[in-house]
């Protein structure tokens, strides 16, 4: 019996990079395969070739033992290939059934939509496979893991026999990943064959059949969960001995930084989105801000950096009253803040690095005298910022949209941390980076935390949380619901509590005045 | 002391934001409704009569003229001002408000015109009639915008390609026919959409400065040719195309009051019931239009699922081409009967606005269309009526009530997702 | 046009000078130039009527006439742009002052025409880099005009020292209203400037000509037209009559390098660049948007203001009711020409200034309509904001395409 599926040779070259290198790669009938490398190894453009988005420079595919040439996602989804993108496609402002029809629509009468027959398909396909979802809600006002959901019953319509799966659980609370995984086994039963990128561990130790490692484009090592370990997968992954586990002083709490009592925040649709929270900060100390996205972090963090005004509560920085302050005020007083979102926030990208790295500073001396700019010490900062963060760049008048991920979060860091500083809000500041560059900055926030600043850390990434923080506050539905101590919490209390339900077992953790019952 | 404290409580407590925003529009209101009453009142005689007429030949029924005392009507007008400011400053109409400053507008136009017209008589249903005639080009450009911005190509060149519309039609006209006419507008229109999708689609040059481009271009041309070739005397024969004339619909035609205003006038403006009818359908009702919103709302999303991004804006562009081509005809073909220089005055941008304030909606822009029409109607009335006010400061009247519309809609309402930007497929 | 190829190891000077020039975003900039000339060329052949007769008879007469139309219309343009260069020479060489006066006419009228470009030119650019597009320039510059002028006949008594900055300065305070409404409605309402500023142009139109046909009424004229400024709100003027060179001219110059120098200098035009390029960014950085748009905005329209005034108090001092320009739209050809820079922009002006100035002479010479003007300008943005375009007519290469340096993980640094 031939694999369901077979790459071979697959070659694909982008200026500058060498992204898919003669790559080789089966797929079993009836098997979930986890395609592991970290980010920038080619997991996504090799997947993006067999969705047809991409044309391979050199390579064949083979499906059930025949070639297929596959020019365009028509092709693919007519060979029974359907992917799952990280990014959802999903377009907010249509309904479930005009999502998943699009492209593939029932009409009536020549081209008239039949939404009616559509709605009744999807709804089959949602009992099939205990997916519960409801063909008329708009995609805009679904959660995040019904969204995805959707995703799926996109691929089910069109028959999809092949299921490509894009870091599907970035965006999961620890058990609705568990959820999706009992989903994955469900397809697998009913025939289907899953493959599954990831650069998650653990997850692919959980939830695969077999694991092929990639780097550099290449394939690099294949193995099965029973015969891996995280620490060789991770080997496997990066090419050198990686530390899992980060070594950290112990915590050497000074002054209280930041108060945050009672913040409440509405968002542009007037939705209350973060609900009275509050909590404390010292310095020396990093409060790692835990939660799913889109439970209020990202809404918080621009509360205290001033760029959102929150409708109650009070926010006090050194002693000082910043809940309705501008953020050059917060700044002024010692705040650093690494935005979510580096390349809308954080840097003009069509500037060179010069000016990136004064974008908060340039009013000031020795940068600028008046109102003229002092372009001598501007570029003199830059060069010795460049140094001592080790951005790789070929000058310091390089335009910052050429530079890598890793290199444009460090200018960003480079920035924020040559100031005297008190109180670092870094929000998911390793997202997308090669692990060279998540392992960089983790250091500088330790370092910057050694020497007595206050960090709040806001992440999605329960790793990086638990490796990092001294104290870990779980956000749900805008609310913190609980605050504990780093190490008196397993990773599973952790996602229970994302997902709105404290332990109750483990009463003694919780931390903040609150409840005990399970909250849903 | 404590008088004073009690003051100063008062006043934090009127001048508190969101108790201003309930009751200064309740003044507003009573000022209007004031000044009705004292300054338009006192202009008139006590004796003079207004007469709307409602009758324009042909109806099945004649409804009598509408005679009453000028000082009534106002006195009337003015207490409904007063009575819905007062309303405002005690309750207020809170989530209606914007809905109660268009009955204002409307009271207070009517208010101009029962004022205007003291003395004499005023055809109102003629009045609504040229609503609808000035309405067609704007609300047939603002469809061609939609056409193309609800596959998320912006069209700030719809002027433009009006501007050749209705010279194409007019000289083409001339030389063989009216439907000769039509058709060249229609192609002219598509051939600079044609330019205009190349350069945002192909060359990924930015909407705006690619349309401006064609604006500047269109204008240019066309001003030129006209030069050259229509203003000497010998060859005005390339310049006489005539118009359409008006066709009453048989039965709709004769209802009294609706039928000359809306089923007396010529193919343009039928055309565009029938356009905003089959644009409707085909958006939202079929497959096509399915997929066409969707390249304007994530082109990605749609890419990876099979549609085709780049031709369903190579279309979206022509398709809107072609309309605003038709669109520029109706100035010459539909209206004059000749081309001149400065036709469409700036018409295609307030289709814009119209599209907008219609929130991308045919239906919408039909209505938007008609405010605008009813602008420039009322323009000329006020003017025929020797209003007091200069007969260019009337004018300025539609270019105004673009800028209020447009900031007073813009925020509330969202357009295409992906509108404006080029689609970037990374590879192939 | 292929490259000769050279041997491994030795490139020659000339093809290094090739490919260096082939990347060249001036090459872009001078071939699209070229290229606009080209095309307006073939309009200008395809509807004279000559040609085609020409053609009838044979395609050799065909050829020339075309040849003879294009001569013909260029070289008027030339002529009338900079003057006839074999009697300038010849006036030098005499010595003969108003000899040389005249040979010199043509151009110095010219910098008369580039003069509003100028100011326009650098009021859209400054636009522009604060992400706005102002396309009414053309709305500005008439209520500049007005106010200037009306400031310089209204105000009896006054020392030029102080009536002509007086007067500018009131038509630039009334293009800075016109350029601060769209501003405020744009930041506080999202109204999208193209069309508020379009629709601030005919206001602005209907409402000239309704203040010149009424209250600002010169009484004594039959047709509508304003008073005359006053002789102590006159740009300083040169040379005598004819030549209208004034001291607007260099008001203009003057005005461009100061826009270069806040643009590129200061703080403000730092604030301004960032918000142009980035508004996240800037609100991350603590500028304030509202505030930098609306200044944008208003100094736009005060720039553009300037060129309207500069105009009434130095060339035609009253303003009549024929009131179209022109400068409004031509001035987005001309920063986009000028890849909105300041400095770029002097010399765009100066392109398009001359265009005008010529293209006078060219109507009444060689018959071309001054419109021919407007369709090179749109032809030049077209190259000018699709450089493939011209990349694939000339064969040019590509600019080096930045490489990504490379990421750390592949640098096999250890942590």
């Amino acid at each position: 019996m031939p694999p369901i599926l077979e790459l071979k040779g697959i070659t694909k070259r982008f200026p500058g990079v060498l992204a898919n290198d003669h790559i080789n790669i089966k797929l079993e009938k009836g098997e979930i395969l986890a395609l592991l490398g970290e980010n920038g190894a080619g997991k996504t453009t090799l997947m993006n070739i067999l969705y047809g988005l991409y044309k391979p420079d050199e390579g064949e595919i083979f499906i059930d033992g025949k070639k297929v040439e596959i020019t365009s996602p028509i092709d693919a989804i007519r060979s029974g290939i359907g992917m799952v993108h990280q990014h959802f496609m999903l377009i907010p402002v249509f309904t479930v059934t005009e999502n998943v029809m699009l492209g593939e629509e029932y009409t009536k009468y020549g081209g008239f939509l039949d939404r009616k027959k559509a709605a009744d398909r999807i709804r089959e396909i949602s009992e099939l496979y205990k997916l519960n979802v409801n063909p008329d809600d708009l995609v805009e006002n679904l959660p995040v893991g019904l969204q995805q959901r959707v995703e799926i019953i996109k691929l089910l319509f069109r028959n999809a026999d092949i299921l490509i799966m894009d870091e599907p659980t970035a965006v999961l609370t620890p058990q609705e990943v568990d959820e999706l995984f009992n989903i994955l086994k469900i397809l697998v039963e009913q025939g289907k064959s899953i493959i599954f990128i990831t650069h998650k561990l653990r997850e692919v130790m959980e939830c695969s059949d077999r694991i092929e490692v990639i780097r550099l484009g290449k394939v690099v090592g294949s193995t099965t969960p029973a015969e891996a370990s995280p620490g060789k997968l991770a080997t496997m992954m990066v090419g050198r001995e990686v530390d899992l586990i980060l070594e950290k002083n112990p915590c050497n709490l000074c002054e209280t930084v930041l108060t945050v009592e009672k913040l409440s925040v509405r968002d542009t649709l007037n939705r209350t989105v973060v609900d009275g929270v509050s909590f404390e900060l010292n310095g020396g100390e990093i409060l790692g801000i835990a939660g799913v996205q889109g439970n209020g972090q990202t809404e918080l963090v621009r509360a205290l950096t001033g760029l959102r005004k929150p409708t109650s509560g009070k926010i006090t920085l050194l002693g000082k009253d910043v809940s309705r302050s501008n953020p050059r005020r917060i700044t002024e007083l010692g705040t650093a803040h690494i935005p979510e979102d580096r390349q809308k926030d954080g840097l003009v990208l069509a500037s060179p690095i010069t000016e990136n790295l004064v974008l908060n500073t340039y009013f000031h001396h020795p940068f600028s005298k008046g109102i003229v700019l002092q372009q001598l010490a501007i570029n003199e900062n830059a060069t010795e910022l460049i140094q001592k963060f080790d951005v790789r760049t070929p000058g310091i008048s390089t335009l910052v949209h050429s530079l890598s991920g890793g290199n444009q979060q460090k200018v960003i860091i480079a920035r924020e941390f040559s100031r005297p500083i008190k109180l670092l809000i870094a929000s998911q500041p390793t997202r997308g980076l090669d692990v060279g560059s998540i392992e960089y900055i983790h250091d500088r926030i330790l370092e910057k935390r050694d020497q007595g600043c206050a960090v709040l850390l806001v992440s999605t990434e329960l790793d990086e949380i638990m490796q990092l923080a001294d104290r870990i506050a779980v956000m749900f539905r805008g609310k913190i619901l609980t605050i504990v101590k780093a190490g008196d919490v397993t990773k599973e209390e952790l996602g229970l509590m994302m997902a709105g339900i404290i332990p109750t077992v483990h009463s003694e953790i919780v931390d903040s005045t609150k409840t005990r019952e399970l909250v849903t | 002391m404590k008088s004073s404290t009690k003051n100063q409580n008062w006043i934090t407590k009127v001048l508190d934001p969101a108790r201003l925003r309930q009751w200064l529009p309740g003044v507003l209101f009573i000022l209007v409704g004031i000044f009705i009453k004292l300054v338009l009142n006192e202009a008139v005689e006590a004796d003079a009569l207004t007469t709307f007429t409602t009758n324009i030949n042909k109806t099945s029924i004649q409804i009598p003229n509408f005679v009453f005392n000028t000082r009534f009507g106002l006195d009337l007008i003015s207490g409904l001002c007063a009575g819905i400011g007062i309303y405002q400053i005690l309750r207020g109409f809170k989530n209606k408000l914007t809905m109660i400053i268009a009955v204002m507008g409307i009271l207070v136009v009517f208010g101009f015109l029962v004022w205007g017209a003291s003395g004499t008589s005023l055809s109102f249903t003629g009045m609504l009639a040229v609503m609808v005639i000035r309405s067609v080009p704007i609300t047939i450009g603002a469809l061609a915008g939609i056409l193309c911005e609800r596959a998320g190509i912006i069209n700030i060149a719809i002027e433009g390609m009006m501007i050749a519309g209705a010279f194409a039609g007019a000289v083409v006209g001339s030389i063989f026919n009216l439907w000769a006419g039509i058709l060249a507008a229609i192609m002219i229109g598509a051939l600079l959409a044609l330019v205009h999708a190349v350069l945002s689609i192909k060359y990924k040059v930015d909407q705006i400065i690619s349309g401006t481009m064609i604006n500047i271009f269109s204008t240019g041309l066309t001003s030129y040719l006209y030069i050259k070739f229509l203003q000497d005397t010998e060859n005005q024969w390339l310049n006489e195309s005539g118009f359409f004339r008006p066709m009453p619909i048989p039965g709709l035609a004769k209802i009294p009051v609706i039928g000359p205003i809306f089923f007396d006038h010529n193919l343009y403006i039928y055309a565009m019931y029938i356009l905003v009818a089959i644009l409707t359908i085909a958006l939202f009702k079929t497959k096509w239009g399915l997929r066409h919103r969707s390249v304007g709302e994530y082109p990605k999303a749609a890419d990876t699922l099979g549609v085709n991004v780049f031709r369903t804006r190579y279309l979206a562009c022509l398709l809107s081409g072609m309309v605003a081509g038709f669109a520029g005809s109706y100035f010459s073909l539909g209206s004059v009967g000749r081309f001149e220089q400065t036709m469409t005055a700036g018409r295609g941008f307030i289709a814009l606005a119209a599209m907008i304030f219609g929130k991308w909606n045919p239906l919408g822009a039909l209505q938007a269309g008609m405010l605008f029409g009813f602008a420039e109607s009322l323009t000329t009335k006020l003017s025929l009526l020797n209003f007091p006010i200069p007969a260019e400061v009337l004018l300025m009247l539609p270019y105004i009530i673009t800028i209020i519309v447009l900031a007073g809609v813009v925020g509330r309402s969202r357009g295409p997702a992906a509108a404006g930007s080029a689609y970037e497929k990374e590879s192939l | 046009m292929t490259n000769k190829k050279t041997s491994d190891g030795k490139r020659n000077f000339l093809s290094i000078f090739y490919e260096e020039l082939s990347r060249s975003s001036l090459t872009i900039i001078v071939l699209s130039v070229i290229s606009g000339f080209v095309m307006g060329g073939i309009l200008v052949i395809l509807t004279a009527p000559e040609v085609y007769k020409a053609f009838g008879t044979s395609f050799v007469s065909g050829l020339s006439t075309s040849w003879n139309i294009v001569a013909k219309t260029y070289s008027s343009l030339f002529l009338g742009a900079i003057g006839n260069p074999a009697r300038i020479a010849e006036a030098l060489g005499s010595g003969d002052r108003a000899l040389i006066l005249k040979a010199f006419t043509p151009f110095l009228e010219s910098l008369v025409v580039t003069t509003p470009y100028l100011f326009t030119g650098v009021a859209v650019a400054m636009g522009f880099r604060a992400g706005l597009f102002n396309i009414g320039a053309e709305g500005q510059v008439l209520v500049g005009a007005i106010a200037a002028g009306w400031a310089g006949w209204s105000f009896t008594g006054l020392s030029p020292w102080i009536h002509v900055p007086l007067a500018m300065l009131i038509g630039a305070l009334a293009g800075g209203l016109w350029g601060f409404v769209p501003g405020f409605l744009k930041v506080k309402t999202g109204a999208h400037e193209v069309i508020t500023t379009i629709m601030m142009n005919y206001v602005a139109y209907y409402l000239i000509y309704y203040l010149i046909a009424a209250p600002l009424r010169d009484p004594n004229e039959v047709t509508p037209k304003t008073p005359w400024v006053l002789e102590s709100a006159h740009l300083f003027r040169f040379f005598p009559d004819p030549i209208r060179f004034h001291f607007g001219f260099f008001i203009a110059l003057m005005v461009a390098i100061l826009a270069w120098y806040i643009l590129f200098k200061t703080t403000w035009g730092y604030e301004l660049r960032t918000v142009g390029l980035n508004p996240n960014a800037s609100r991350y950085a603590g500028m304030n948007i509202t505030v930098v748009t609306i200044a944008a905005m208003a100094l736009s329209g005060a720039i553009a203001g300037m060129a309207g005034a500069s105009e009434i108090l130095g060339v035609t001092w009253r303003q009549s009711q024929a009131l179209a320009t022109g400068y409004g739209f031509d001035s987005i050809a001309l920063a986009l020409l000028a890849q909105n820079h300041p400095l770029g922009v002097i010399l765009t002006a100066l392109l398009f200034g001359f265009l005008r100035s010529g293209s006078r002479v060219m109507q009444l010479s060689a018959g071309t309509p001054v419109y021919i003007i407007n369709i090179l300008q749109a032809f030049i943005i077209l190259f000018i904001a699709a450089p493939a375009i011209i990349r694939t007519i000339f064969r040019l290469k590509q600019p080096a395409a930045k490489e990504a340096p490379l990421p750390i993980s592949l640098s096999e640094k250890k942590s």
